[in-house]
């Protein structure tokens, strides 16, 4: 980044693995999102890594309520705002991993969409419940191996695809929903911009990979962010009520095989009878990818 | 006698509105609730004062289930908001874990909760269950005897609970359908009178981006138990709060419904009766016929039961030769209700020993007549000549359906 980087608002020092995503994930969101945020963060790794007790690595005002409520306690806060004159000035962001996001707390997110309220939703998708050791989330992909979906002699680990989340969220009539990673900072800075400047509830789905969780090595993080775009696993688009108006395009898309390798939790696949074939149902899903999103 | 001039304040109206009334007077900035049995009428006139825009800055937040209801006001308590909700019964315990958080942040948050049974199996009539189960959570919770009361203690909760001192949350637990569905003689707060007693919610705590703050951190061992007996001093420090803002509120409003406990026929009475809500008003009912024949009945209402009046309930019987406790809950697994285990709890590390027996009564809506009143009345009698025989037992079990 340049030397004008926007402020992050965010301090180190906070107890985060080293290449902790969701550290990126908060940071770039702030970036995005500016100074006059207040920000709702379930419970997951980032709260519990950024305000130990009597420190806090927040430089904006923070709450942290329970793992499934941050959209009603975002509905509250910009409720609050509104009724005490406040709202013109600040904006409101929340920032939750897949588990509060997509599983516990969908049905606060749902009803706080469907009620309109004025803020932007960011969802840390790392693809697990990784502050309680890496549990299966409806983020995670098909056939990665988690704590509560071992691969095993008869199982090639996760069975289930991935929820399609940003779907969900356009479905509730949202102005602005987009995908993006954190290996692409000045997409998701922009994207987060762009979402908070919008009136109404917005989405932002974020890849976060997990060095801790996925399986490798703490300096590539955002590496490992950008190999799932280039495998066109992860696809990068924005939604405007309802409707796809930005794709990042993929040029050369690279075989999912390399994204897979890399990974720990994905190793069984290149080691188990029957593996390649595992390996050619996740191609397919880049492949269905390419062809759906038009990332070509 | 009631005084002609404050007769004529007098208006007949649903316990529901005048709890909404009294809930719009205290200039609420967020309203968050579900509608459940017997809460209902509460949530529907205050939409409709929403809509007829009778209450000036304030957002209604319909949310979609009772644990949003309350997660929203721990968002907008925090921002600086004066918040309120409705709930009971399943609502109640919906709200569980986040009742915990909202005290745990320390945010004044105040509720009316129209006490209901808990199913299975389900049923919709009053008991205390639902309030009792939350007795842990770290709120407050006054019980009240009738609709008047039920729309007094609101901003005088408010008071309590937005205390700089204290900023604990709190509930005003009135039994639902027999409190929320009766139509009685009720005086409404009036504006002016509220504004005066009440001033605006001001926090020293809040979110906002000029001075950042961090709420609901993490805390480790080392800090941790800290923030419990924090809680716990700001809970003691409501004890004589209650009381003053009770009297406070009479010199304001003309109107006195007990502090933390309140006697009726106490001061020389033998046989003290206990309990908490509107079955005390049968109770005074029992009592009056008993000192119409010379016997010295009394009754003590106790208003407060978080935080609990230890020492005032000891003192309040201290002369008593019996004490039965009428509880509307039971803690399965003890035989007993709620009150009846934290009287005696209070009592045996205090210098007043007195026979204490319990009865628990009227679950899921049992209707409590005079007749069982008197029987207990008649029970405790023979506990204070010759000791206790039973501790404690449910009242008018219906042995054919066992
Ligand atoms: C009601 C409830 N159930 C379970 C938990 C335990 N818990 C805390 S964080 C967490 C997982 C967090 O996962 P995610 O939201 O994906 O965030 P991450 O830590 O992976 O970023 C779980 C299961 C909890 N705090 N509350
Ligand atoms: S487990 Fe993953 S998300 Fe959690 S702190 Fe470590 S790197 Fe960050």
């Amino acid at each position: 980044m340049s030397k004008t980087a926007p402020k992050t608002y965010i301090t180190s020092g906070h107890s985060g693995c080293a290449g902790c995503c969701d550290a990126f994930a908060a940071k770039f969101t702030l970036m995005g999102a500016g100074p006059n945020t207040i920000v709702i963060n379930p419970t997951g790794c980032l709260e519990v890594m950024s305000t130990p007790f009597p420190y806090s690595s927040w430089q904006v005002p923070w709450i942290h309520s329970l793992f499934e409520n941050a959209g009603a306690v975002a509905s509250g806060v910009e409720a609050a705002l509104k009724a005490l004159g406040k709202k013109d000035d600040v904006k409101v962001v929340s920032i939750g991993g897949d588990g509060s996001t997509m599983d516990i707390g969908l049905g606060a997110l749902s009803g706080a969409f469907e009620r309109g309220h004025d803020f932007t939703y960011v969802c840390m998708d790392n693809e697990a419940y990784m502050n309680t050791g890496v549990q299966r989330s409806s983020g995670t992909p098909f056939d990665a191996s988690t704590t509560t979906t071992p691969a095993g002699k008869v199982s090639f680990g996760n069975p289930r695809p991935k929820k399609n989340m940003p779907a969900i969220m356009a479905a509730h009539g949202s102005p602005y929903v987009a995908t993006t990673s954190i290996g692409f900072p000045r997409d998701m800075i922009r994207k987060v911009k762009k979402a908070t400047e919008i009136v109404g509830p917005t989405y932002i789905h974020a890849q976060a990979p997990c060095p801790t969780g996925w399986g490798f090595d703490t300096s590539k993080t955002l590496e490992i962010a950008k190999l799932a775009v280039e495998t066109c696993l992860w696809p990068m688009y924005e939604m405007e009520n309802g409707e796809i108006t930005q794709v990042r395009k993929v040029k050369n898309p690279r075989p999912v095989e390399e994204y897979l390798r890399a990974q720990k939790r994905f190793k069984h696949l290149f080691t188990m009878e029957g593996g390649e074939e595992e390996i050619k149902k996740i191609q397919a899903i880049a492949d269905w990818n390419i062809k759906h999103f038009e990332l070509q | 006698m009631i005084d002609p001039a404050y007769r004529k304040k007098m208006v007949v109206v649903e316990g529901s509105y005048a709890v909404a009334h009294s809930a719009k007077v205290c200039r609420p900035n967020v309203i968050s609730a579900y509608p459940i049995t017997p809460q209902t009428h509460i949530v529907e006139h205050l939409s409709q004062f929403m809509a007829d825009g009778e209450i000036p800055n304030c957002e209604y937040v319909n949310v979609e289930a009772e644990f949003s209801a309350i997660s929203a006001l721990i968002g907008a308590s925090a921002v600086g908001a004066r918040t309120y909700s409705a709930t009971t019964s399943q609502g109640l315990l919906l709200m569980h874990e986040a009742l915990f958080n909202t005290s745990g942040m320390r945010l004044p948050v105040v509720m009316t909760v129209a006490n209901r049974a808990v199913s299975a199996p389900i049923n919709i009539w009053n008991d205390h269950q639902d309030a009792i189960a939350q007795r842990d959570t770290g709120w407050m919770q006054l019980y009240v005897e009738d609709v008047q009361e039920a729309c007094d203690t609101l901003p005088q909760l408010y008071k309590i609970a937005e205390d700089n001192e204290i900023m604990v949350p709190g509930m005003v637990c009135m039994d639902g359908f027999i409190l929320s569905h009766v139509y009685e003689p009720v005086v409404l707060l009036e504006q002016d009178l509220t504004d005066n007693f009440l001033p605006p919610f001001q926090p020293e705590d809040i979110l906002d981006p000029e001075d950042p703050k961090t709420f609901g951190a993490f805390a480790s061992p080392d800090t941790y138990e800290e923030f419990r007996y924090l809680h716990e001093q700001a809970m003691q420090k409501a004890l004589p709060k209650i009381e003053a803002t009770a009297k406070e509120f009479e010199e304001v409003y003309g109107r006195y419904h007990g502090g933390l406990i309140d006697g009726y026929m106490l001061d020389d009475a033998e046989i003290v009766v206990m309990a908490m809500g509107s079955i005390l008003g049968t109770v005074k009912d029992v009592v009056d016929k008993y000192r119409a024949k010379g016997e010295k009945i009394g009754v003590l209402k106790v208003r407060s039961f978080r935080p609990f009046p230890k020492e005032q309930i000891c003192k309040a019987v201290k002369n008593a030769h019996a004490v039965v406790v009428l509880d509307k809950n039971i803690s399965i697994g003890t035989n007993e209700g709620a009150l009846f285990t934290e009287t005696k709890s209070c009592l045996y590390n205090s210098k007043v020993r007195v026979p204490v027996i319990g009865y628990t009564i009227g679950h899921g809506g049992r209707d409590i007549p005079v007749e069982s009143i008197a029987k207990v009345i008649e029970e405790t009698k023979k506990v204070a000549k010759s000791g206790i025989t039973i501790e404690s037992q449910f009242m008018d079990l219906k042995e054919e359906l066992l």
